[in-house]
């Protein structure tokens, strides 16, 4: 028998789990102010994210997904995006939501029950939070075909998890991206569990990033803590896709190293020891390592970083909490662009029971 | 006898049913390992090995498809899905091949499956997750849909279902997976499926009902007693088919009726009821049928959700309303 068909997929790393680089970086990799940027937008992220776990426990939010272990994935994301390009988010994407424009008090109104924290007032074109598993992959191929309808140099990013390459949804949008050459990424976080369930339990295909193969476009592995290797890959990704050469997957192979959510409790499905090794290779520290081999970073200036990312998640936190409650109608006034008619009695219910002056 | 929560009940009788009919198996996300995010299935795959308790990738469609195909070899699956706002991937193959099956084939091929969903607010939880869309599986001819709002009912309830010859949507109201501990006699016995339950005779008013709105009616009952009103309380708990009987006859009692649901009220069950009562007990009516339900909108997320679910007061003043009639 004649083998018909063999693929192949590549997989990307730059930097060892020390920060040391194992190639010659790309040429972008000079602008140390890109490479600080980055590192600092990781940062604050995690300390957002301690505050957010920090604000559920104290009974201040709700159920909140901790973003721990996506810093680098997000940052790379929020960078090589475009403002005119279109980010179509899960659930676990803080640090690209904070470059795309996204408030951090918006993120906390969010999760803390209120759907003003998706009215985003400074990031106008990207969707808000998918919550149902994969849904947002179709909506990505229909934005990338609006964009290819309108001959438009845009590009689309939707991002995902390991455990939501299961679903149809994904499969077949990357089944349209193919057949239309769409100009979409799809980012696929594997970060090893889908709440209790394993990557092992997903799928038997040996990586994520071969199933693009199928849906007849390029499927990249990469390094999901290596800025390097996430920004150069997804820049190249990019560039495809304006260019009017087609979609492409990247699966950025991290760990989550928190619970699932504030609801979830982690150690009764992983071992404290692979939770342990999987810190070991954390993206964050491996880029510090990475600024102090280069001479570009210090520890005061850690220091100044530290202090100034809780200042400013401080503030936030302020911010989100002095927002008053919505009022009861509003679930009633953004139903419909204007409230029919036969909703009408419902509205003056709402108002007669909780108080509201008209708007 | 175990004092048992809800969600404990669910636990007893998967656990009862597995020990007593090999056949039964579990299926679904997060299930086996880690017990459930609720916990409902905990300790089973412990005890029935991972072959009967199993975790799947994560897909409804998937998961109500695959559980279909094993119930027509004779398996009886009992599917569960995370949160109610994550059936609708399994939706198609809900309404076109569970519900059909049996009678596509004229009796030669069947699904004796179980659909389980936990569903409704007042949780806090995230968006997606606070939804109750009964009406859109009571409306699907071939399903039935059992709503459990006491662990006495979900233990018996849950094994009729399971029992029973033909699909099953079994929705869990998880407000109340923990609010109430009751004795629950773990016997293997099943309540009946063609029934509703009177939870209170009375002779003023008639209190239908069904799910965690079953505690803010009972609540209201003990109010109108204390104005000298006499409530009668249904659960329906089977909405799909309907015990009709059972409603007209409290009706024809009571001559009034107040219809409670969490749900949205345009097309909710509460509407069939309704039209049920108005056809066959207008006579008997001395004021009009009246709804105390959810409002025509999207599930608020959790700031304003209990602004959205019907409230004991709400109930009151309802009552008050056709009492005055
Ligand atoms: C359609 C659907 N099914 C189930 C859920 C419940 N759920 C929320 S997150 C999750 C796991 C997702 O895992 P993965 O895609 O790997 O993303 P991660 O949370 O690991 O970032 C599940 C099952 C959901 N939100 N949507
Ligand atoms: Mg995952």
């Amino acid at each position: 028998m004649k083998s018909r068909y063999d693929f192949h997929v590549d997989s990307l790393r730059y930097l060892n789990d020390q920060g040391l680089p194992l190639d010659a970086l790309p040429t972008w990799a000079e602008e140390s102010e890109r490479v600080l940027a980055a590192y600092r937008n990781m940062v604050l992220t995690r300390t957002f994210d301690q505050k957010a776990i920090a604000l559920q426990r104290t009974g201040q939010c709700g159920t909140y997904p901790s973003v721990l272990g996506h810093e680098v994935v997000g940052t790379a994301i929020g960078q090589c995006m475009t403002p005119d390009d279109v980010f179509v988010p899960y659930y676990r994407d803080q640090a690209a939501h904070i470059l795309r424009g996204v408030k951090l008090s918006e993120l906390l109104l969010y999760w803390g029950g209120d759907e003003r924290g998706s009215a985003w007032q400074d990031c106008p074109h990207d969707l808000p939070i998918a919550v149902p598993i994969a849904t947002q992959c179709c909506h990505a191929v229909g934005i990338a075909a609006a964009m290819r309808i309108r001959d438009e140099h845009r590009a689309v990013v939707c991002c995902l998890g390991d455990g939501a390459t299961s679903k149809g949804d994904f499969l077949e949008s990357l089944n349209l991206a193919g057949a239309w050459h769409l100009p979409v990424v799809f980012m696929v976080i594997n970060n090893q569990w889908a709440i209790s369930t394993p990557r092992s339990l997903q799928s038997g295909t040996e990586t994520i990033a071969q199933k693009a193969i199928a849906g007849g476009i390029p499927g990249h592995l990469v390094d999901g803590n290596d800025y390097f290797a996430v920004t150069d890959q997804l820049l190249q990704a990019l560039e495809r896709a304006r260019a009017g050469k087609g979609a492409s997957l990247i699966e950025a192979v991290t760990y989550r190293l928190g619970d699932h959510t504030t609801a979830d409790d982690a150690t009764r499905y992983r071992s404290a020891e692979e939770l342990k090794q999987a810190w070991e290779r954390d993206g964050i520290k491996r880029l510090q390592r990475y600024l102090h081999h280069r001479a570009l970073w210090s520890p005061d200036q850690e220091q100044q970083l530290q202090t100034d990312c809780k200042a400013t998640v401080e503030l936030a936190v302020a911010d989100y909490l002095a927002v008053p409650p919505a009022p009861a109608t509003d679930m009633l006034d953004y139903l419909f662009a204007k409230l029919p008619k036969a909703l009408e009695p419902q509205r003056a219910r709402l108002v007669v029971r909780h108080g509201q002056e008209d708007v | 006898m175990p004092n048992v929560t809800l969600v404990e009940a669910v636990n007893m009788a998967l656990a009862w049913e597995m020990d007593h009919d090999p056949n039964v198996v579990l299926l679904g996300e997060d299930i086996a390992t880690n017990g459930g995010v609720f916990r409902a299935t905990v300790g089973l795959k412990e005890r029935f090995g991972y072959k009967r308790v199993m975790d799947t990738p994560l897909a409804e469609t998937l998961i109500a498809g695959t559980a279909i195909g094993m119930a027509t070899q004779g398996l009886r699956p009992v599917a569960e899905f995370q949160f109610m706002g994550f059936i609708y991937a399994g939706m198609e193959q809900l309404v076109s091949h569970a519900a059909r099956l049996r009678n596509r084939t004229r009796g030669r091929i069947t699904c004796p499956a179980v659909f389980r969903a936990p569903f409704g607010g007042g949780i806090h939880a995230p968006e997606h997750h606070s939804e109750s869309t009964e009406a859109l599986f009571a409306h699907i001819p071939g399903l039935r849909v059992v709503i459990p709002s006491s662990p006495q009912r979900a233990y018996g309830l849950l094994l009729a279902a399971i029992r029973n010859p033909d699909p099953v949507v079994f929705l869990e109201p998880k407000r109340i997976y923990r609010a109430v501990s009751q004795p629950v006699e773990d016997t293997g016995e099943a309540l009946p499926l063609d029934t509703c339950f009177t939870l209170r005779e009375g002779d003023d008013v008639t209190l239908i009902s069904w799910g965690a709105s079953i505690h803010e009616t009972l609540q209201a009952a003990d109010r109108l007693a204390e104005q000298g009103i006499s409530a009668e309380v249904i659960d329906v708990a089977t909405l799909s088919p309907l015990d009709r009987d059972t409603l007209l006859c409290s009706v024809a009692k009571t001559g009034r009726c107040v219809i409670i649901h969490e749900a949205c009220r345009n097309g909710g069950v509460g509407a069939e009821i309704a039209a049920s009562i108005a056809e066959a007990a207008f006579l008997d009516l001395q004021a009009p049928v009246v709804r105390v339900t959810g409002y025509d909108t999207v599930m608020p997320y959790y700031r304003l959700e209990n602004f959205y679910l019907p409230q004991v007061e709400d109930i009151v003043a309802a009552v008050e309303q056709v009492i005055a009639l």
